[in-house]
Parts: structure tokens; sequence; C-alpha cells
């Protein structure tokens, strides 16, 4: 049987589609609005990042830090190295 | 060709009958309890979260409906009070009514756990499986305390509200818990005092019919009594205060002695005047069970806005 655009059940079952219809709505705006709660309420915007099949050495427990800290020493050596050749160039 | 989906049934199912399905008399005592359970919660939760959980206990509460409702087609199409439910009706068919609980009580439980925290959605969907499967299944057909043990279901929502606020339980979660538990039974047996109730043709063993009208009456002060406790120790408690226990001193007096009047009744003093004192103690159970839980709502507010000192509280 062709279903046509005008069919009997469309206009008898308006209001249940309707209904069912305002309902996925509803639960869209629901989880939009508890999305937005959650990642607002983050105190630390890197807690939404998650393991997504890449390897990123940032997600893993104080890396950042380490990195930092890294960064850190390598700086205070250069500049160590620099200020020794400065000396050595004053020599 | 046919096709059954495009035939007119004699009654097409509506959105309005769907919604009966969820029993949204019992959702609204619900929604009430476990807005009060959330509200009195030392621990604030932002707004639209605490919207979603209630609206999640409140799904769950519906979809246990309709579970006990497909359960209970058999017996709902013998009494007169049922019979015009949805499905005795005909207007939803028993299979719909099971995937709707059962979806519903999926949707609820998972949105409630992903909303707050596992305790929260674990107490519901405990209070799912115990209104469904223990007091449904179980107790309601086998025994005439059904409604005493199946009360525990009613009785979750502002626990699950407070876990959703704490993420645990506590003496001031378990006493919202024991009041409602123990307001039911003598809720119920004063309601059933009155209500001409056709019980014993569907096989549902009522302590009115089982036991008799007299042991009935005992059994109301027998509950009363240990519920005016539970009442009034709520007020000691952190969510308490002198405005909780001036209303609940008022209300318990009041439906002790509603209680008591019962009690001392004879079935021939209750026919005499038409059950005026069973249908009044009725009354009072419903303004009862509001008061208690508006008073603390009422004593949150007053701690919000720190108005609790004048009292020395």
């Amino acid at each position: 049987m062709v279903m046509k655009v005008e069919h009997e059940i469309h206009s008898r079952r308006k209001g249940r589609n309707m209904g069912v219809g305002l309902l996925l709505m509803g639960l869209i705006g629901i989880v939009f609005g508890l999305t937005v709660v959650k990642v607002l309420g983050l105190t630390d915007i890197r807690q939404l990042e998650k393991f997504d099949h890449v390897a990123r050495p940032q997600l893993e427990p104080g890396a950042l830090e380490a990195a930092e800290q890294r960064a850190a020493d390598v700086a205070d050596e250069r500049e160590a190295a620099a200020a020794a050749t400065q000396e050595g160039a004053s020599e | 060709m046919t096709d059954a989906t495009n035939q007119p049934q004699a009654q097409e199912a509506q959105m309005g009958d769907y919604f009966a399905l969820m029993k949204p008399r019992v959702m609204q005592l619900v929604v009430f309890t476990a807005l009060v359970g959330l509200i009195v919660a030392p621990v604030g939760v932002n707004p639209f979260v605490g919207f979603v959980a209630v609206l999640c206990i409140a799904v769950g509460a519906g979809a246990s409906g309709a579970l006990n409702m497909w359960w209970d087609a058999d017996i709902d199409a013998i009494m007169k009070r049922t019979v015009n439910r949805p499905i005795p009706s005909g207007a939803v068919q028993p299979s719909e009514a099971l995937a709707i609980g059962l979806t519903l009580s999926v949707f609820a439980v998972v949105l409630l756990f992903l909303a707050t925290n596992a305790l929260a959605a674990g107490l519901l969907a405990f209070t799912i499986f115990f209104y469904a499967v223990v007091y449904s299944m179980w107790l309601k057909r086998s025994t005439p305390q059904n409604i005493v043990i199946g009360g525990a279901a009613g009785a979750f929502p502002p626990m699950i509200g407070w876990a959703v606020a704490t993420g645990s339980v506590s003496v001031e979660s378990v006493l919202m818990f024991a009041l409602i538990f123990m307001w039911t039974p003598p809720h119920f047996w004063a309601l059933a005092l009155f209500v001409k109730s056709d019980y014993g043709d569907a096989g549902v063993p009522m302590l009115t019919e089982t036991h008799g009208r007299t042991i009935t009456r005992k059994h109301i002060i027998a509950y009363c009594a240990p519920l005016v406790v539970v009442a009034l120790w709520l007020g000691f408690t952190p969510i308490g205060g002198p405005f909780y226990l001036v209303v609940a001193l008022t209300l318990n007096i009041w439906f002790l002695k509603g209680c008591y009047a019962i009690w001392r009744r004879t079935d021939a003093d209750s026919d005499a005047d038409n059950h005026a004192v069973e249908k009044h103690t009725f009354k009072v159970s419903l303004y009862y069970l509001f008061g208690h839980f508006g008073a603390l709502m009422v004593e949150a507010l007053l701690r919000n806005f720190e108005l609790t000192s004048w009292a020395g509280w």
C-alpha cells in the first residue's frame, strides 16, 4: 500500500507525533544545558580533555608541570652557559 | 495488503493516555518530596542540574508506575477504581506499557547518573526495582502488609534528592525516608476504612479484608506512634529548627488525635456518622505530609537568609 502524503494516519496521530517531537526537543535542550553547566563548572579547562586515541603527553598526570620544569632548567643552563661565555670573552 | 498499524483502532492512544500510564498524581508527591530533599541539603546544586535531577526522579517514578500498570492490568480490569486506566480501557496495549516503563527507567537512571552521581542514580534504580518488582510483582498479591513494605518505594525520593546534592546518605535523609515510610500505612488504612474497595474480588489481600476493620484501627494507632517520634526527631537535626518544630508539633497532635479517635471507634460508630472521623483523619494525613516537608523547605529558606539566629537555634 502506498502511503499518501495526506494519509488519514497523519491527522489521527498528529497529537502523538507533536508530543514525541516536543519530548525529543526537550531532551536535546537538557543534554545541551547539562553540557554547558558541566563545562562552565570546570576549574581547569584541561579537565575537559580525555584520551582520544592519540597519545598526548599533556594528559599524563604531572606531565605539563614536568615539561615546564624541564624548560625552566634548560633556560637556566643556557643563561649560565651564556654568562660563562661572556666572562671568558671579557678575560 | 493489510497493515495493522494503519488501521484506525477503536480508541487511538493519545499523549494523555501515555501520561496517565505514569500515574501523574503519585508523581506530584514524588516531585515535591524530592525537591525538598534537594533544597534542604547543606550542599548547593546548580539550578539546572537540580531541575534535571528532579525531572529524572519524576520520570523514574512514572516509569515504575507504567510497569506497575503493565503487571496489574488483570486486576485493574476487575476493580472499579482502576477500570478506566489506559490498559484496561484498551487505549494502551500492555506491551506498549512494558516498553515505555523499561525505556523510561533506563533513561531516567542513566541521565541522573550523568547529571549528578552514582549514588543518586543507584537509589533511583533501586526505587524503580522496589516498586515494580518487590511491591507490584511480589508483595501486593501475597501479604496484607503490602502497602507497609511497598510504601518504601514512595519514601525514597527525598533521600535521592539529598544524594543528588551531597552524594551521600545521612541521618537527615534517612529520617525524611522514615517520615514517609511510617506515614503511608495510617494514611492508606484511614482511606481503606471508608472506601468500599473491591480488592477482595481482585484477589489482593488488604488488611481491612483479611484481618478485619478492628485490627486495621489498631494498626493505624500502632504506626502513628513511631511516626510522631520520627517527625519530631527531624526537628532536632541540622535541617530542622524552631519553625519546623512548631509545625510538626501542631500537625502531630492533630493527626495523633485523629488516629486515636479511629482506634477508639467501633464499626457501628463509623457507619452511624458515615465514617466522618476516618474521612477527616485521611484529610489531615494529606496536610500532615505536605506540612512537614513544606516546613523543612521554609527552614532551608530561613537558613539561606540567615533568619534562624533570632531563636538562638
